[in-house]
Parts: structure tokens; C-alpha cells; sequence
């Protein structure tokens, strides 16, 4: 049944700014025995609202359940979920090599260029290179640079990612809300 | 320049502007300012003293459940907050609307493991519908008001309120607040027109339709919106422990209780009905027995305020989201006026049946030692079917769910999805308050009334009129139900060495009298029910008696075992 299978789903979580939120979210997933794979947090392009982009696997009525108890929570506005071809996704990473390595071996160079990083920054210890793109390709990076033996330090940022959908469904949220506080007031 | 108050004096003011009038609660450090305060408001915020800080939320809940009012408790921090804990996750799983005031240190020593001082928002955060900290004076007015709206609106739930002393102690120029809108909580959605209309043809193309009443018709105050409803479509009903008074327990279409201790008649049409009709209740596993053959051939609509019920435990075929007062009465007009007389009839022969096999026996036994069904029945016809029922948790509750009966709206009082023991004794005090013009009978058994026994003292003190059924089968009886059933009788920390109950209740002054033999029964019952103020009747009840019919955990909801 479609319902039961696992695949990585996507949440995207908006917010008012207050404290203690995080927790809350955190819980909604722990509850139900769901490990948050990846999360993002920070302003969005709303002033004043938070987003949180979550990825966990579990089955879809898993994931509308984890929706659905994290917009009940009073200070969310909306929670969604989102399968990989609803979404463009992006993820950074950044790794730490030897400088001796990386001078002695002109491989480093070219998996640079072939995973299209780049380097940002050289010293006669260490050099830095950074990636963006898709969880695979940078854990691809990452397990070539590391058979080179040259890798000090590997680290990869939680997914963001933005809805291919051509409404917004925040924007429209926020406006239907508004009225409503409007007429509210009238009243 | 407008007068400058004490947050602490500003909370007095906005508990006002809500428009409570009674407290539960319990002094300490933290919360000193407050109660300061709440000396010079004894005239207006009536402030209960209970017994342990557990018993001040269970009276809250009490209060709201009866008068459907926000019920209010006052802690201090650390173990009188954490004491609060078990009254707030019950009150989070049976939507009681409430609202905790914990005092806290200051901020100066948040985070220092300062004396008593505990993260009661962090605690208490995943089981109550909003949780938050007063840091400042000038925060009191709105984060009351907020709290106020939230508690009570939309599907009600619990706040927190932690107050920090400096909050207490700051001064503020007070201007009490009103909040009826947040913008991230949308609590009563507008009623989708096109989901009634779906809803009508389903109902009206129905030939075999089952209701299940829960709680949530009496907490959107829908009872005579459910009451039509049903009359004009002829639908026949179940209720569910909470949803008990909903509908008159004599009602032609109230065909009795769902889920595990239910009535026979109304599990058993759950699996043959073509339409499944759920309002305001939340498919809770004690009502559904093995989801996987429940109700499967029947369509499901499902009636809730709270739009994360829908397909949690059940997949429905239409979702009905808002106030049942509004969704029931918008349907009703969209239905036809039928009849479903053959239909009805279907459920006689397993009320009879479950009536020859258990009722009978367990309301008009002809000898041996008391029963708890008989003493329940006798009590709530003795209060004219018109008392408001309290029950503790295990057998004492589940008999009290299938043997008082209910005339009045807003007549239960029992822990449903907790299941906490303990619940009893410090509710049926809050229902006092809540509904002083009512009798509130408690039922209790002999475990459960000593986990929260030292409320007498509450009792004495308030001269709170609980008529207190003490249900004595020298047991912890439904836990020793399950040992004889399902682990070959081995009665494992089950068997109670009991007080003397009577001398308990006289140390408090409380008028008490132990019945044991059946003909000493009914003038025992009236006479705790013509004495003015508490009474405690202890019943001695057959000791090893099964609370019947059952459907044991995990199996189908129309297997109901009629006998052990």
C-alpha cells in the first residue's frame, strides 16, 4: 500500500518568532518514534516568521499526522510535507583538507572541478573547499576525497529547499488571516 | 499617569476581567506575592486550599467539566509545579479547558538550579495546549488573556502560566486585555458547505446509520443540535464514557456505551451499520478494539473541531471540520426525515441478551454480597437520575459509566484517556464549586481513594457536599480482573490490607456510614443523600467480581465476552 512505504519527506514548517518552538517540533516527531534526519531553522522571507525545514522518513500517514499535531501546536502557522520531486532542494557542505595532499595530487583538484565545488580558502596548512548541490553528489564528494586520505574535517548543512507549487500557500494563509482579524475587530 | 500595581496584583485584577471566581491551589515560596495579593481579592476569587497540588488541578478540571468554565489552579515552583503534572496531561487528553498558574524564581536565577526552581515550561510543554513563562510585570494581562482564550477555544485543552517571582514583584501600569485572535491558532474553522452537503447525501443514502456521541457535543455545547439530528434522520447512537450525558440516557435513539465495557448492542452494530457517523469523539483504542476490522464495511464521516483527529486512528471518508453546533445543525437541515425502525430493532436482541447475561444480575442479584452495578443504580435513581456522576479509575468508573443514568447535560466526571487513579476524590470537589445547586456523587474504590485521600481535609475545611461512594472490594479491582483473565489469576500486588474508612472519615468530621447487607442499602443512600454537606458511604462490595461485558484488548469490537 502507498500509505506504508518509507521515503525521506520534506517538512516545511512556518512559525511565529517565540521561544521554546524548536522543542515543541521536536517532540511532535520523537512522539512518534520518527528520527529528524536533517533541520533547518531561521528567518523566512516574511518579516516575523520563523521557517523550519525538516526531513525525516516515514510512511505518508506518518507524515500527515506529524503535519497535522505540528500546526495544532499554538504558535505554528502552517506545516506541510513535501516528497523530493515536490521541492528544489539545496544543501551545502563544507570540507577541511591537507594542503600537502591536495598540492601532491592533482586529484583533489579535478573532484573539484568534476563536482563543480570550490575551494575558499588556501593556507600552507589546510585548504577549504565547499560544495553545494544534492545530499548524493556532496556524500559523493566526501567519499573520494576521504579514499585520497586528505580529509580533516567534513561537515554538511541541513537541506533547504523551496516549493515547486505556483501558489504560496503562506502568503495566502497570512492575507486570509488578516481579514479576518480585520473583521474580527469591526465586529 | 495611571496607577502602578504588582504583576502579582495585576494577575488578581486580570483573573478577574476572565471572570473567575474560584481558585484551587497551594501556597509556597515562589508564588508568595501572588497569594500576598489574593488576600486583599478573597471577596471575589474565592481561592480553594486543597490538600497536594495534584488535588487543586483535579477540583479545576472538576469545576470545568461541570459548569464549562475554564477551571483555574495556583501553584509555587518546583514540586508544586511538578505535583501538577498528572491533572495537566489529564486534562490535555480529555480537553478539559484549564488554566495552571505555577510561581518560578526569578529570572536573575532561571537556569542556576536555584531552590525549587524546575522547567515547567520544558515539562509541561508536550501535555497542555500552551505553556509559557512570565518573565515581566507588563507581560500579566496579556499572556492571562491569551491563556483564557486559549484554554476555552476551539477543542479546549490546558494552559501553563510559569510566573517568575520579579514578575510578581515588578510593578506595571495594568490595563486588563481581551485577546480573541491569534493569528498562527485558527481554533473554529468556517464550515465547509460542500463537506455538509456530502455529509447529507451520505446520511440520506444510509439505511443502516450509526452515531458515536463523544465529548466534543457537549464542549461545543451541541446536545439539542445532536438531539435533532438524530430525531430527524432516526439515527440510533453510541456514546463514549465522556459523551455519556450528551443525550439523555433514556433516549429512544441512545442505544448505550462503546468501546470495551460498553453495551453489547452498540459494539456489535459498529460492524454491521453501512454508515458510520463519529461526532466530536476521537477513536480511542478502549472504543475501537482491533482497528483492523473496525467498522471496515462501513463509510465513515467524521464530525471534529480539531483537524489532527481526522484519520489518526481511522480512515474516514469525509472529514467534517468545525464546531459541531454549527456542522450537526448545518447537516440536520440538509437531511430527510426518515425512519429506521427495522434498523433500531437490530439492536434489541443484543440489549436483551446483554440484559439476561449481565444487567439483571449484576442490578437485582438475590443474595450474596453487594454489587457495585446495584449500589450505582440505587444511588443515581435516589438523586432522581439528575446527579452529576464523579467516578475514580478501574472498576469503580467503568460500572459507574454503565450503571448511573443521565437526564442532565454536563453530568460526567472521569478520567477517560488518562486513566488516572487518584482523579476522583479532588474532582468531585470541583464539581461542587462548579455546580453547587446539583448532588455530585462520587464513586470510588478502595486503591484509588487513598492515592489522593488527604482532599478530605479540602472536603472538611470547604464543607464540600461530595457524596462519597466508597466501592470497598479490599482490591485493586480491575487491574485483579485482568490477573484472573488474562495472567492465570496470579493476583500480583493486587490484594488491599485496608483501613478503617470510617474512622478516616470521622477524624474529619465527615459523616460516614458501611453498608453491607443488601436490605441496609437504600436508607444508607438516603440518608448520605438527605444529610447536609459530605458523606462517606463505604459499600462492602463482593471481592473478586468482573466488571462484564468485556472486549479484551486487541480483539474486534463486536467479540464481546458476556461471561468470564
Amino acid at each position: 500500500m502507498e500509505q506504508d512505504t518509507i521515503k525521506l519527506y520534506t517538512f516545511l514548517i512556518y512559525s511565529e518568532n517565540v521561544p521554546g518552538l524548536l522543542s515543541q517540533i521536536s517532540a511532535v516527531f520523537t512522539r512518534r518514534q520518527v528520527n529528524i534526519e536533517s533541520l533547518n531553522v531561521c528567518a523566512s522571507s516574511t518579516p516575523g516568521v520563523h521557517k523550519y525545514t525538516i526531513t525525516a522518513y516515514c510512511n505518508e500517514h506518518t507524515a500527515q499526522m506529524l503535519a497535522a499535531q505540528t500546526e495544532k501546536r499554538i504558535e505554528v502557522l502552517q506545516a506541510n510535507y513535501y516528497t523530493d520531486e515536490d521541492i528544489f532542494i539545496n544543501e551545502t557542505s563544507l570540507y577541511k583538507v591537507c594542503t600537502s595532499a591536495m598540492l601532491g595530487n592533482g586529484e583533489v583538484n579535478r573532484l573539484v572541478r568534476l563536482y563543480d565545488a570550490r575551494i575558499i580558502e588556501v593556507n600552507s596548512t589546510y585548504a577549504v573547499i565547499e560544495k553545494t548541490g544534492d545530499t548524493k553528489d556532496i556524500i559523493g564528494l566526501y567519499d573520494e576525497l576521504k579514499k585520497l586520505d586528505c580529509v580533516l574535517q567534513f561537515v554538511r548543512s541541513g537541506r533547504i529547499c523551496i516549493t515547486k507549487s505556483r501558489t504560496e500557500h503562506l502568503d495566502e494563509y497570512l492575507a486570509a488571516r488578516e481579514a479576518e482579524r480585520v473583521m474580527k475587530a469591526i465586529k | 499617569m495611571a496607577e502602578k500595581i504588582t504583576g502579582a496584583e495585576a494577575l488578581m485584577r486580570a483573573l478577574e476581567h476572565e471572570g473567575v471566581d474560584v481558585l484551587f491551589g497551594y501556597p509556597g515560596g515562589s508564588i508568595m506575592p501572588t497569594y500576598d495579593a489574593l488576600y486583599d481579592h478573597k471577596n471575589t476569587l474565592n481561592h480553594v486550599l486543597v490538600r497536594h497540588e495534584q488535588g487543586a488541578v483535579h477540583a479545576a478540571q472538576g469545576y470545568a467539566r461541570v459548569s464549562g468554565k475554564v477551571g483555574c489552579a495556583i501553584v509555587t515552583s518546583g514540586p508544586g509545579a511538578t505535583n501538577t503534572v498528572t491533572g495537566i496531561a489529564d486534562a490535555m487528553i480529555d480537553s478539559t479547558p484549564l488554566v495552571v498558574i505555577c510561581g518560578q524564581v526569578g529570572v536573575a536565577m532561571l537556569g542556576t538550579d536555584a531552590f525549587q526552581e524546575v522547567d515547567v515550561v520544558g515539562i509541561t510543554s508536550p501535555i497542555s495546549k500552551w505553556s509559557y513563562q512570565i518573565r515581566r510585570p507588563e507581560d500579566v494581562a496579556w499572556a492571562v488573556a491569551r491563556a483564557f482564550y486559549i484554554a476555552k477555544s476551539g477543542r479546549p485543552g490546558p494552559v501553563v502560566l510559569d510566573f517568575a517571582k520579579n514578575a510578581q514583584t515588578g510593578t506595571v501600569e495594568f490595563e486588563p486585555a481581551t485577546v480573541d485572535f491569534i493569528r498562527s491558532y485558527n481554533p473554529e474553522r468556517e464550515v465547509d458547505l460542500a463537506d455538509i452537503m456530502c455529509a447529507a447525501k451520505m446520511i440520506n443514502d444510509s439505511v443502516k446509520p450509526f452515531a458515536l456521541v463523544g465529548q466534543g457535543v457537549e464542549l461545543g455545547n451541541a446536545c439539542p443540535e445532536l438531539l435533532e439530528f438524530l430525531e430527524k434522520a432516526d439515527i440510533p447512537c453510541g456514546t463514549t464514557f465522556l459523551g455519556l450525558s450528551a443525550i439523555p440516557s433514556d433516549h429512544r435513539l441512545n442505544m448505550g456505551i462503546l468501546g470495551m465495557h460498553g453495551n453489547l448492542g452498540p459494539n456489535v452494530m459498529t460492524n454491521q451499520c453501512d454508515l458510520l457517523i463519529a461526532i466530536g469523539m476521537r477513536f480511542d483504542d478502549r472504543v475501537t478494539g482491533n482497528l483492523a476490522t473496525y467498522a471496515k464495511q462501513a463509510k465513515i464521516i467524521h464530525f471534529d473541531i480539531d483537524p489532527a483527529e481526522f484519520n489518526k486512528n481511522v480512515q474516514v471518508d469525509l472529514k467534517v471540520l468545525g464546531n459541531c453546533k454549527e456542522t450537526l445543525a448545518a447537516v440536520t437541515k440538509q437531511i430527510e426525515a426518515t425512519q429506521h425502525s427495522a434498523w433500531i430493532d437490530g439492536f434489541k436482541p443484543y440489549a436483551e441478551k446483554e440484559y439476561n447475561k449481565v444487567i439483571d444480575k449484576a442490578l437485582h442479584p438475590a443474595e450474596g454480597p453487594l454489587l457495585m452495578g446495584e449500589v450505582i443504580r440505587r444511588v443515581s435513581e435516589a438523586a432522581h437520575n439528575k446527579g452529576i456522576m464523579v467516578t475514580d479509575v478501574g472498576q469503580n468508573q467503568l460500572m459507574a459509566c454503565r450503571y448511573f443514568k443521565f437526564t442532565q447535560n454536563r453530568s460526567v466526571v472521569t478520567s477517560g484517556g488518562l486513566g488516572t487513579m487518584g482523579f476522583g476524590l479532588p474532582a468531585a470537589i470541583g464539581a461542587t464549586f462548579g455546580a453547587p445547586d446539583r448532588a455530585v456523587c462520587l464513586f470510588v474504590g478502595d486503591g484509588g481513594f487513598q492515592m489522593t485521600i488527604q482532599e478530605l481535609g479540602t472536603i472538611m475545611e470547604q464543607g464540600a457536599p461530595v457524596k462519597i461512594v466508597l466501592l470497598n472490594n479490599n482490591f485493586l479491582g480491575n487491574v485483579r480482573q485482568w490477573q484472573e483473565m488474562f495472567f492465570s489469576h496470579r493476583y500480583s500486588f493486587t490484594p488491599m490490607n485496608n483501613p478503617d474508612y470510617e474512622l478516616i472519615a470521622q477524624g474529619y468530621g465527615i459523616p460516614t456510614k458501611t453498608v453491607v447487607e443488601r436490605e441496609d442499602l437504600d436508607a444508607a443512600i438516603q440518608e448520605m443523600l438527605s444529610t447536609p454537606g459530605p458523606y462517606l458511604l463505604q459499600c462492602a462490595i463482593k471481592e473478586e467480581d468482573n466488571v462484564l461485558p468485556m472486549t479484551p484488548p486487541g480483539a474486534n469490537v463486536d467479540e464481546m465476552l458476556l461471561e468470564v
